[in-house]
């Protein structure tokens, strides 16, 4: 009843073409904002914001980013993992070269080697396509992890083969290291994920979000109305390595404070590619949508059988999150396989001719 | 200069002075060749008959392996035990075909693979509720496997084989010929390979889709099984052959998705080029490099050949 568009007219191309046309779509999105903003930080609780909100924001980006890639371009990819340890160790290498630099243009600075990272792995897609591609992604995996042991300069030659985040202040507030409130570090990966959707969600929007999907759709249709596939290929693997090294440098600078090479291992790349999945391909909401499932529902899991009461053994809640994992990913793909943003809209498009059907 | 002549010329200098170091390097390098291929046999068997990219078959090796060791532990005589497992593979290829195949049928690829993930996810987490997350030692005495050594002399040195090893490479050979019969000669064979060519086409002609793929899928669990008998034999049966069974991707890239030789030549490929690399090169760059090798070589190699040794020609149209 209260999600009716009626009334509503769209008098100039801006308002058509506006990524939230609806008014209760607007005053939704803020109302999220303000409790992401204000509400979970005015409720304080150490856990929500550090174990919960942090990672799940962290993961949406990473997700986003292979999105961009995989939904938007069609390019599969299981090198996430090792393009957000790029960031990570760019990050750590630019912070301790240049210690008084503000460590948020850092972060986002990594990115962009992360980037780099990204094109020259990039290269074969214009050859290369689906499973063949995601093979050959997979070296880019493998390669970068062995330099991450391998090359000791890496990580300053730390007897520990691992990256400690040093102690960097931000307008006198400690913002990473072991000190950093919980709050803090929240505020700033938020404000960061929600900056950078924005952008994304111009970017999908816009000219280059169309040759995107025009590549994904049919390449060779695309390259015979104009599109020049390699630049756009690269393009897309170059903003999508983009936003998984900034992921993976707020993800040990804002959340883990140190990291070894096995954070970002093939795990780690299939975690995001389970994420966009479920969450649907192509859909920057479902991005976040399949972080929240993928990352959440594992935490919930283990708590529920304690509140229940049972007395379940630590190993045994492991094995069974593991195998309720894996159902309800084939659950979620027979039940919907186009991921929970397209049961979303479904949702919303019900809503809106309630109450009735069509 | 110092570094060309690393690089270029003293791995080939010590191969020639050294010939029975050579000779060991490649023999094994044939043998860790052969689980890659019996792994990527897996892999291709589905694929052709499904279009389903499995990634599950490599949880499926360590499902296998556990089922059996575990069915043994619990006091079940070895032979028996492997006739149960059999079953068990078969349970698994019928659920599989009934629960996550048909309500995604005619869904797109990446649907399905992901479909296999959840599949994987599933049996890590069903395997180590049920046999316990701790490695395990393979049942060889028990199932007549050979032990020991062959050592000879030769090229100025010694060479040692595992009989392991031997027994290995002689199953694999002799199950691959076998498959090859099977494909070619019998009927159900033949209605696999027409089900690879085209599923309508099957179809019209009377052939059971549903049918095909659980035998597919048995198949490659019976593949699957003979990978994890070989495999935990040479290593304990534990979840961290799971990764190593991602080596078997870089072998279907070389051979090609859908051909079954192309498995074959490409875990040869892979594994004795990885093990040359890291014994003559690797030691350049700091060892260790057989984690990514495979990979690579399989990139470069997808530069110049997109659709594999084997593989059927990719012809695209709009």
């Amino acid at each position: 009843m209260l999600y009716r568009e009626a009334g509503q007219f769209k008098t100039s191309y801006a308002t058509d073409q506006a990524i939230f046309p609806i008014l209760q779509d607007r005053i939704g999105i803020i109302i999220i904002l303000v409790i992401a903003f204000v509400g979970i930080p005015l409720i304080g609780n150490d856990f929500l914001t550090n174990a919960v909100m942090t990672p799940f924001l962290i993961f949406s980006l990473a997700a986003i980013g292979l999105n961009l890639l995989t939904g938007y371009t069609g390019l599969l990819s299981l090198g996430t993992g090792a393009f957000m340890g790029v960031g990570a160790y760019a990050c750590y290498k630019l912070t301790t070269i240049f210690p008084n630099v503000n460590i948020i243009i850092w972060v986002i600075a990594s990115g962009f080697f992360s980037a780099a990272v990204g094109v020259a792995f990039g290269l074969p897609s214009l050859r290369i396509k689906g499973f063949y591609l995601a093979i050959a992604t997979l070296a880019a995996q493998f390669f970068l992890e062995w330099c991450f042991i391998r090359i000791p300069w890496l990580y300053n030659y730390n007897v520990s083969a691992a990256i400690e985040v040093p102690q960097r202040e931000l307008f006198g507030i400690i913002v990473t290291g072991p000190r950093a409130s919980a709050e803090t570090r929240y505020l700033i990966v938020l404000t960061i994920v929600v900056i950078m959707t924005w952008m994304a969600s111009n970017i999908v929007h816009g000219r280059i979000g169309r040759m995107w999907m025009a590549v994904r759709d049919m390449d060779i249709a695309a390259e015979l109305m104009g599109i020049r596939l390699l630049p756009t290929k690269l393009l897309a693997f170059a903003v999508s390595s983009f936003y998984c090294g900034v992921a993976g440098a707020l993800l040990v600078f804002l959340w883990y404070g140190g990291a070894e090479s096995t954070v970002f291992s093939i795990n780690e790349s299939f975690t995001v590619l389970f994420m966009i999945i479920i969450g649907g391909l192509g859909s920057l909401l479902g991005s976040f949508l399949g972080a929240a499932l993928i990352y959440i529902l594992p935490i919930i899991l283990r708590f529920v059988p304690p509140q229940l009461g049972l007395p379940l053994h630590a190993a045994t809640v492991e094995h069974l999150t593991f195998m309720i994992t894996g159902a309800l990913i084939v659950f979620f793909l027979i039940a919907e396989p186009a991921g929970l943003g397209r049961l979303w809209q479904i949702g919303k498009q019900k809503l809106r001719v309630w109450p009735f059907p069509y | 200069m110092d570094i060309l002549y690393k690089i270029f010329l003293d791995p080939f200098v010590q191969m020639v002075t050294a010939p029975d170091l050579l000779v060991q390097t490649l023999w094994e390098g044939m043998v860790g060749g052969v689980l890659y291929a019996l792994i990527a046999l897996g892999f291709v068997l589905i694929f052709k008959a499904s279009g389903v990219f499995n990634f599950a078959q490599g949880i499926m090796v360590v499902f296998a392996a556990l089922t059996l060791v575990g069915l043994y532990n619990a006091g079940i005589s070895a032979f028996l035990a492997l006739g149960l497992t059999v079953a068990v593979m078969f349970a698994l290829a019928f659920a599989v075909e009934r629960v996550v195949l048909r309500p995604l049928i005619n869904q797109s690829d990446i649907i399905l693979f992901m479909a296999t993930f959840g599949l994987t996810y599933f049996l890590i987490g069903f395997g180590q509720f049920v046999f316990g997350g701790d490695p395990k030692v393979m049942i060889t005495e028990q199932l007549y496997l050979p032990k020991g050594t062959v050592t000879y002399k030769a090229l100025g040195g010694i060479i040692s084989l595992q009989k392991l090893d031997i027994a290995a490479a002689i199953i694999a050979s002799a199950m691959v010929a076998g498959l090859a019969v099977f494909f070619s000669k019998t009927r159900i064979g033949r209605a696999l390979r027409a089900v690879a060519d085209s599923h309508e086409a099957a179809l019209s002609v009377g052939i059971s889709l549903e049918q095909i793929w659980v035998i597919v899928w048995f198949a490659a669990g019976l593949v699957a099984l003979v990978t994890g008998i070989m495999w935990g034999a040479r290593s304990d049966v534990s979840f961290a052959l799971d990764v190593i069974a991602l080596k078997a991707l870089p072998v279907l890239i070389l051979g090609g998705l859908t051909s079954i030789p192309g498995a074959i030549v490409g875990g040869l490929i892979i594994g004795v080029g990885e093990k040359l690399w890291e014994f003559y090169w690797g030691p350049l760059i700091g060892g260790g490099t057989d984690s990514w090798f495979a990979f690579v070589l399989a990139l470069v190699f997808l530069l110049f050949r997109p659709q594999g040794l084997f593989g059927e020609r990719i012809i695209e149209r709009v």
